[in-house]
């Protein structure tokens, strides 16, 4: 089998405008979506009491709402969860009453109108471990960032780091995008989902670079639109081949993990495929863009070209 | 070319042996058990107990098929369920005398049916988190500030004392938070006082401030005591936490410490949440009274004979009666340290305790009209009291400090200062994050798990295999030595395996194949510019392999931030992503090679290789390739 077969190589730089404009709008429409509705964050971050409580046939919602209500509790919100059996509750912290009254008072409630309500799982945070989580999650983000630079800067240029770092982070922000506009539940699984999707997809551009600079040595006569081309050319069979066994996987999740591990697919749906896109289109036309040369990646080997101040090794000769 | 010298096949078997020897516990499963554990810390279980319990079962014809003595709790493993609760019953019967005042804990537990041949090579099963298996789980936030100002509050007593000793004259001394402040009218006073308390107090950090016509001296903790202070309330509400627990009966309750202030318990299986918070939070207390010394008290402790109007009788950690007076002289509030050591001058073992200010002014005079008297000590909980000690006070003791000494040894001595510390917690601790899994919710969460790891490599595995024909069965091979290798080191290294890590490790089986798609790809690509087929295999590894080395650094990288950053369901899945990572690049590339080399490696005049389509394009037109040979 092949399903790649491709007798020239594609000129995907001709068209990098608009990869880039396509892009940008979608970037902005997450900015937009994030700002506007916001991130629907699950307890973990915001604080409060979660039950989750399975009935021995299909329930309302309606009356369970009211019936919560009645209790005195306001800001709850009722959804099922998996199946039309099992109900997800989520209250804010209350002063004044602990987690295990408040879940008590519920569960009574409900097994007051329907007996086989059996309560699967509780889940209390306390409001100062929400902020903490969340600084947390910012920290392991700056973390990966400025260390995939690093990498790729030592290993490639600078150049290289740039591009790769804004493509892979516009995964980032569009997938985020993705669960403000539907208002998905953001929890942390999630948010491990989204920085395992960054180191993922960074994979992608460095395989384009590792290619482009195999190319730079061996071509010495194709321009650098070129050698980018031939570049993703030669490698899109593979990525997409990956990225299509990746998602198996990560289908597999979406079909047998269950509702706990339903939205950490789905944001690995979503960064895979923009994770695709991104790393061929994107990161290797900012490098473009940046202006990548031949000369910055291949050490000039006897002659050496003393006038260039990028050079770590210029001036320093053994 | 292609050929792998032996001692890296030797590495490669090597591997794969010592991966499926620690895999294998997994596949036993568990098995009914029950586990006897000491109720109290000054309670020992050791062969003695061991014996007795047998004795107790040969007697009602129960045979456990295994019987296991760890540390301080015996486990007993049965073969059905029945026998398991019936052995419960005999062995409860057998080791507590007075059920209302058990000395042991005797639980109902799973414990895995791993073979003890396997057990001996310490191989055992995953360690499955409570998401996995059901349970609570509990983080407490340790309240450091409160326990910084009950530090600053005895120090404050006990200066007032010490200044009163060496007649330094003050105007007072006052606590402002954790600040201790003394006002003195004139210099001389203030810097005696400064003098002394760098002598006695080294923990304190002082400053003289002259205001309005007055000498203010000022002392803080110094940062180092604070610390030091800070993890002793840490350690302390660890310790009184774990006794208490040891009351609920949970077969392998788990209390740790996670960062500076905060204590994490979990309690697999305890589905009651009221009643585990009930005796989290209880505060047990310690009292001191005297022993009533009367000949009425001394016949009634010896069981005969009316306790006398006005006293009670309690029993002693060895069952012996003590008969103490009603009336309560100190309370454990006013104890603020208790410390295992040794008598200055005979070297014997000894409790040594601290009491505030207060505390020793009352114990002063109390001993004083006591002397040759008997004095009890008694720690109270769920209501019900018990002797901890009951000295004979020898002198009168001022000073706030005191020792405990006589026909005591040191685990002894060590075992009364932690029951009279566990009198009350350190600091006081509130409840920040709560969570309850029901025990069906466990099992369906292993069953999903389960089912995204086997489908999704099913899928994978078809997927190559007709793709790449037999490269893609090496590689699936590989896949699968990698899922092996991962459950092996996870269960060497007894990493908690939670909901997360099983979508790591479906992730990183998907992520791992990548891999192996580089190097076939490569290959083929060697072929299609017309390569020979051992040259292709060489050259597409070796091509492949800095790109797969880039890109798992990467991903690596990820891993790490998550790790470091990470707590609770984010920890888990770092873990398990970061160890597959470093298994797959073993296994993709080390281990499918080795396969390949042993298949292709011995065949000199190798016409084609079993990679799928090589497909070429009709003519030569690949510009690329007229631009290479140009080159």
């Amino acid at each position: 089998m092949e399903f790649f077969k491709i007798r020239k190589d594609i000129p995907f730089m001709r068209h990098a405008l608009w990869f880039n404009a396509i892009s940008f709008i979608t970037f902005l429409a997450a900015v937009f979506f994030l700002f506007s509705r916001g991130l629907h964050l699950s307890v973990e971050f915001t604080g409060g009491t979660l039950m989750e409580v399975s009935f021995a046939q299909a329930v309302e919602l309606d009356p369970m709402r009211e019936r919560i209500a009645k209790l005195g509790i306001n800001d709850v919100q009722v959804q099922n969860f998996g199946s039309a059996r099992d109900v997800l509750i989520r209250m804010p912290a209350l002063k004044g009453s602990t987690a295990t009254e408040q879940s008590t008072k519920v569960l009574a409630a409900l097994k007051e109108a329907d007996p086989s309500a059996e309560l699967k799982r509780t889940e209390f945070v306390g409001p100062q471990v929400g902020d903490e989580l969340a600084i947390d999650g910012l920290k392991a983000l700056a973390f990966v960032v400025v260390g995939i630079m690093i990498y790729l800067a030592i290993r490639f240029e600078w150049k290289y780091a740039v591009a790769g770092i804004i493509a892979n982070l516009h995964d980032v922000i569009i997938i985020l995008g993705f669960f403000a506009y539907f208002q998905w539940d953001f929890s942390l699984p999630v948010l491990a989902a989204v920085l395992a999707v960054l180191g993922y997809s960074v994979n992608e551009s460095v395989v384009i670079f590792d290619r482009v600079r195999e190319n730079f040595r061996r071509f010495r006569k194709m321009n650098t639109v070129e050698i980018i081309d031939n570049a993703i050319t030669s490698t899109i069979s593979r990525t997409i081949i990956t990225h299509g066994s990746t998602q198996l996987m990560v289908l597999s999740m979406l079909l047998f993990g269950g509702a706990t591990l339903h939205y950490f697919a789905l944001a690995l749906t979503i960064g895979i495929l923009f994770g695709i896109y991104s790393s061929v289109f994107v990161a290797a036309s900012i490098a473009m863009w940046l202006g990548i040369r031949r000369e910055d990646l291949i050490k000039v080997t006897g002659k050496k070209d003393a006038d260039d101040p990028n050079d770590p090794n210029s001036g320093a000769m053994v | 070319m292609n050929r792998y010298s032996i001692w890296k096949y030797v590495v490669l078997v090597a591997a794969v042996l010592l991966g499926s020897l620690y895999t294998l516990p997994n596949f036993f499963g568990e098995a009914p058990a029950v586990q006897v554990s000491p109720a109290r810390s000054s309670i020992k279980l050791d062969l003695d107990t061991q014996a007795k319990v047998e004795a107790a079962f040969k007697a009602d014809n129960l045979a456990p098929s295994v019987i296991s003595l760890e540390g301080n709790s015996l486990k007993l493993r049965f073969e059905n369920t029945d026998e398991q609760l019936k052995a419960k019953d005999v062995a409860q019967r057998a080791l507590n005398q007075d059920a209302n005042n058990p000395d042991y804990v005797v639980a109902l537990n799973l414990i895995p049916r791993t073979p003890a041949w396997l057990a001996s090579l310490k191989a055992a099963p995953m360690y499955l988190g409570l998401d996995l298996r059901g349970g609570v789980h509990f983080m407490l936030q340790v309240d450091m500030q409160a326990a910084l100002t009950k530090k600053a509050e005895a120090l404050a007593g006990d200066l007032r004392s010490a200044l009163r000793e060496k007649t330094i004259r003050h105007n007072g001394i006052s606590r402002e938070q954790q600040t201790i402040s003394i006002s003195f009218a004139d210099q001389a006073a203030a810097t005696a006082a400064q003098g002394l308390m760098q002598d006695q107090f080294p923990d304190l950090l002082t400053t003289v401030t002259p205001a309005n016509n007055a000498f203010q001296l000022n002392a803080v903790l110094k940062p180092e005591a604070a610390k030091r202070v800070q993890d002793q309330a840490l350690k302390q509400n660890i310790t009184t936490l774990h006794n208490r627990i040891n009351e609920l009966g949970v077969a392998e309750p788990v209390i740790q410490q996670q960062g500076l202030d905060r204590i994490v318990v979990q309690l697999p299986g305890v589905q009651d949440t009221a009643k585990a918070k009930d005796i989290l939070g209880r505060t047990a207390t310690l009292e001191i009274r005297m022993a009533d010394d009367s000949s009425e008290a001394r016949l009634a402790e010896v069981g005969s004979g009316m306790v006398p109007f006005g006293s009670e009788k309690f029993l002693d950690r060895n069952g012996q009666g003590v008969v103490v007076k009603k009336q309560v002289l100190l309370t454990g509030e006013n104890l603020t340290d208790a410390q295992p050591g040794f008598d200055n001058q005979t070297q014997e073992a000894a409790v040594h305790l601290t009491l505030d200010a207060k505390g020793a002014r009352i114990f002063k005079d109390v001993t004083r009209e006591n002397v040759g008297k008997r004095m009890a000590i008694l720690l109270f909980e769920k209501g019900k009291g018990e002797v901890v000690t009951d000295p004979v006070i020898r002198s009168e003791i001022g000073g706030g400090r005191v020792q405990i000494s006589g026909r005591m040894t040191t685990t002894e001595a060590a075992d009364t200062a932690l029951l009279l510390r566990a009198g009350s917690l350190a600091a006081p601790m509130d409840i920040i994050e709560e969570r309850t899994i029901g025990p069906s919710l466990g099992a369906e969460n292993i069953a999903k798990g389960f089912d995204s790891v086997t489908w999704g490599f099913v899928a994978v595995t078809l997927f190559m295999c007709s793709y790449y024909m037999l490269f893609g069965v090496i590689s699936s091979i590989a896949l699968a030595v990698n899922l092996l290798l991962l459950v092996a080191v996870l269960s060497m290294l007894q990493a908690t395996l939670t909901l997360p890590g099983m979508a790591a490790m479906a992730l990183v089986l998907g992520m791992a194949i990548d891999a192996n798609v580089l190097i076939n790809e490569r290959v083929r690509e060697e072929l299609r510019n017309g390569a020979a087929p051992q040259t292709a295999i060489h050259t597409g590894y070796d091509r492949a392999w800095s790109t797969i080395l880039d890109s798992n650094v990467t991903t690596l990288i990820a891993g790490l931030a998550l790790l470091a950053f990470g707590s609770g369901p984010v920890r888990g899945f770092a873990v398990v992503h970061c160890l597959g990572i470093l298994t797959s690049m073993f296994s993709a590339v080390f281990f499918s090679r080795g396969l390949v080399n042993l298949w292709y490696g011995r065949q000199k005049r190798l016409q084609s290789v079993s990679i799928g389509t090589v497909w070429r394009p009709d003519a030569p037109t690949r510009d690329v390739i007229a631009k290479a040979k140009a080159d």
